[in-house]
């Protein structure tokens, strides 16, 4: 059955979920909350610290990332990501309060001020940082192609022109599917959806041929599928994850990469409770952050 | 129904084998179709356990954790209609009113606004909304409750209200138009005789109407969840809880059947108020006439 | 205005892909619409069960609901076409069961009357229906007809969401969340499509009412 392995997966998260949440001492993946950080007055960590809470916007609908799990909060490598920052100004996990921040808002969320950062499998690019900054990377992810395990025709970007009956889904807002693009026959290949769920589902029924969008997300979806999806080809792209604040907060750029920089084990320990547990991934290490504007 | 049976003869002893024949093939026809349906669905394990336990097996160990998030989405749904409804009315009978009494240069905006949000697309209302209220730098923060909510409720609400003023102006249009007349004649002012005379008996014969708006403003809310408001009404729920359980179709289907049973109670009250209402003076069909099929 | 007139190209597409949803659906809707009407008048039971059946059901839930069942439940039965075909379909299922009501309402104002009479001079059922209650009923139906129709016109935009990709609504949210365009002058554009489409129908279906109307 599909399932079991999914359900097996499923559980292993909910249980690390539910270790973190109650704080149990024996968890080493427990984000540390400093209590005693100082901060000049007047920076966003200052402001942060003194509420005792923020807000951040993550997905609420990608497996190993950012899910809203059935106890009704998020679950995933973003979220860790999210709490070890918010534990480096004395904001407990508790304190958080997740937004959610789908592909094609989450430039709008910020400016709105709506929340205080987004960690949502967040592409950095010098489109996106004309209208905010962005923290890290903290992860590079690549593009790749999720096709049904039984079709051999497609075995990289270069053959879906080849194949120009075969529709390819992807999210709307997202650069993977603007990055496909070049690659496509016609525009008509092309599927879009609000999320990638329904990619996956689409792909299950045979609606379309090929998922595309980083290799983490789909890992998940071929570990959940039991052998019913694979994916095929390079990785065609680089997908440096940055994390989204206000535009020109240099200091709070930079506070966030010095944070992850100081938490590495906490970040690793982030990771295999979460996307790491999908097979076939491999323990990131922290990348350079890049300089913060 | 009873009307209906004019249209043919008693049935004879022919016509009603006919009948039965008839019966029987299109319940065969019927059946075939599900039974085909049904085979298919098996074919690709939609009928496992697994898919259908968490919402169906209470000792199943997420049963008690999804039951409680729809509750959360149904709650979230009902608040969201609700208050669109309470707001609509309020300022429905505004807009409704002042189509009716403003003079014929004063009633030009009115009629423009009626008009524009009439022919909008809900959906494209509230993004606008949304949108509006965040460049034009309004805070809905003291507001109770999630932003999300009420960028909702007021896209609804734009909608819906000019949907009630027209039901209302075809309620009091409805009236016998001595009813004015009379009131006019002992002396009323025109604010009076709307007052005192028109709207109370042109809300009784509205009122079935308006139970009707309600299941449109209810199924509208589930329009949160194609823009990304992230307001977690109950077709949101229902989305993020198959994510978690692989499930879309099951929890679909679970979630219809919430929308439908409450929907359908509201329309069998909508019948009843309309039954006991059409006993008193006035022409409800006229009013019921302006419902239209919302999202 | 700049992203509207910049994209006039895509907005003229979008456009004419939301016009052919609209259009298909228009013709579906009543077809289907018609059909269930007849099933709910007519003398086998179960027609009229299913009939019933269907109004409530369909009418009850959400169009969201329904083009999510179309587009991820219909695959699961093997019923495999393109998003484009499941968002029409989705839209003419939804707006058969309003039909349906609009076209039974009209039947219902035709004065018992007049069936009776038709019955009273030898007329069969089919032409009691056909050539006595339906003429008069039709007359009657327009406006609900009429407004079923557009409110199913501005429901195209919610099948925008489902994949169908290329239609008005799917056009401005392209140009918003991919393109990086700011919301109101995108969304402007495309209220502005959709109010050409559904201010053109109702200005239509005015002059179509005052044509039938009938003096009671």
């Amino acid at each position: 059955m599909r399932l079991t392995k999914f359900t097996a997966a499923f559980a292993g998260l909910v249980l690390a979920g539910s270790l973190a949440a109650c704080g149990d001492d024996s968890s080493d993946s427990e984000p540390e909350v400093v209590t005693d950080a100082e901060f000049d007055s007047g920076t966003t960590m200052a402001k942060l610290k003194e509420a005792g809470s923020m807000t951040v916007g993550t997905k609420f609908d990608q497996p190993g990332f950012g899910l809203l799990g059935l106890e009704d909060v998020p679950e995933g490598f973003d979220v860790e990501v999210a709490k070890i920052i918010a534990g480096a100004m004395g904001i407990a996990p508790e304190d958080i309060e997740w937004k959610q921040a789908s592909s094609d808002i989450r430039e709008q969320v910020i400016e709105d001020g709506d929340v205080d950062m987004v960690v949502a499998t967040y592409t950095i690019n010098e489109e996106r940082a004309e209208r905010i900054t962005f923290a890290g990377p903290y992860y590079e992810a690549g593009q790749q192609l999720m096709v049904n395990s039984d079709n051999d025709s497609i075995e990289g970007p270069e053959d879906i022109k080849d194949n120009p009956d075969m529709k390819v889904c992807s999210v709307t807002g997202s650069t993977p599917s603007e990055q496909i693009k070049e690659y496509l026959a016609s525009d008509d290949q092309l599927v879009l959806f609000d999320i990638y769920d329904k990619c996956k589902d689409a792909l299950g029924n045979g609606q379309v041929d090929i998922v595309t969008t980083d290799n983490v997300i789909l890992l998940g979806y071929v570990d959940e599928s039991d052998g019913d999806f694979k994916l095929v080809g390079e990785q065609f792209t680089e997908e440096p994850y940055g994390i989204g604040i206000a535009k020109g907060d240099v200091e709070f750029c930079e506070f966030i990469n010095k944070t992850l920089a100081d938490n590495e084990d906490a970040y690793v320990a982030a990771w295999e409770a979460t996307a790491g547990e999908v097979e076939g991934t491999e323990t990131p290490e922290l990348p350079e952050a890049a300089p913060c504007a | 129904m009873s009307q209906l049976s004019v249209l043919y003869d008693a049935p004879g002893p022919r016509a009603v084998r006919r009948a039965r024949i008839g019966t029987i093939l299109a319940i065969l026809v019927f059946v075939g179709f599900l039974a085909v349906a049904a085979k298919r669905l098996n074919d690709r394990g939609q009928f496992a356990s697994e898919l259908w336990s968490p919402w169906a097996n209470p000792s199943d160990e997420n049963f008690s954790a999804v039951w409680e998030l729809v509750g959360k989405g149904l709650a979230a749904t009902l608040t969201a209609a609700t208050l669109a409804i309470v707001l609509s009315l309020v300022l429905g009978v505004l807009l409704g009113v002042g189509r009716l009494m403003l003079g014929p240069i004063l009633r030009v905006p009115v009629v423009l606004w009626i008009e524009l949000f009439r022919a909008l697309p809900v959906v494209v209302t509230i993004v606008l909304v949304w949108r509006a209220f965040k460049e034009l730098k309004i805070d809905l923060g003291p507001l109770p409750g999630d932003p999300g909510l009420w960028y909702l409720v007021i896209g609804l609400t734009l909608y819906n209200s000019v949907i009630i003023a027209e039901i209302l102006r075809a309620g009091v249009n409805s009236l016998p138009s001595g009813q004015g007349e009379a009131a006019l004649a002992v002396g009323l002012t025109n604010g009076q005789t709307m007052r005192a005379i028109l709207l109370p008996q042109a809300f009784r014969v509205m009122l079935p109407a308006l139970i009707s708006q309600l299941v449109v403003a209810l199924k509208d809310t589930s329009l949160a969840a194609v823009v990304s408001l992230g307001y977690l009404e109950l077709l949101r729920r229902g989305n993020l809880i198959s994510q978690n359980l692989d499930n879309p179709i099951q929890s679909l289907l679970i979630i219809a059947t919430i929308f439908i049973l409450i929907n359908y109670a509201l329309s069998k009250l909508a019948e009843y108020v309309e039954r006991r209402m059409s006993r008193s003076s006035g022409d409800p069909a006229a009013a019921a006439q302006l419902e239209g099929a919302g999202a | 205005m700049s992203p509207v007139l910049d994209n006039l190209d895509l907005y003229w597409q979008g456009f004419l892909t939301s016009l052919g949803i609209i259009g298909w659906a228009l013709v579906g809707s009543l077809l289907l619409g018609t059909l269930i009407a007849a099933f709910r008048v007519s003398p086998v039971a179960s027609l009229r069960a299913f009939g019933s059946a269907w109004v409530t059901v369909v009418r009850n839930c959400p169009l969201t609901i329904v083009l999510f069942f179309m587009a991820f439940g219909l695959p699961e039965v093997g019923i495999n076409v393109s998003f484009y075909t499941f968002g029409v379909i989705g839209l003419i299922i939804y707006t058969s069961a309003f039909v349906c009501e609009a076209i039974r309402s009209g039947i219902n104002s035709v004065s018992a009357g007049q069936a009776e009479a038709a019955r009273a001079i030898g007329l069969p059922f089919t032409k009691t229906l056909t050539q006595v209650v339906l003429p008069q009923a039709l007359r009657a139906t327009v406006p609900p007809l009429g407004s079923v129709q557009i409110a199913m016109f501005k429901n195209s935009a919610v099948v925008g969401a489902f994949g169908v990709g290329g239609d008005l609504w799917s056009v401005g949210r392209n140009l918003t969340s991919a393109q990086g365009y700011a919301f109101i002058p995108v969304l402007t554009g495309v209220a502005i499509g959709y109010l050409i489409i559904t201010l053109t129908a109702g200005a239509l279906l005015a002059v179509l009412e005052r044509k039938v109307a009938i003096a009671r």
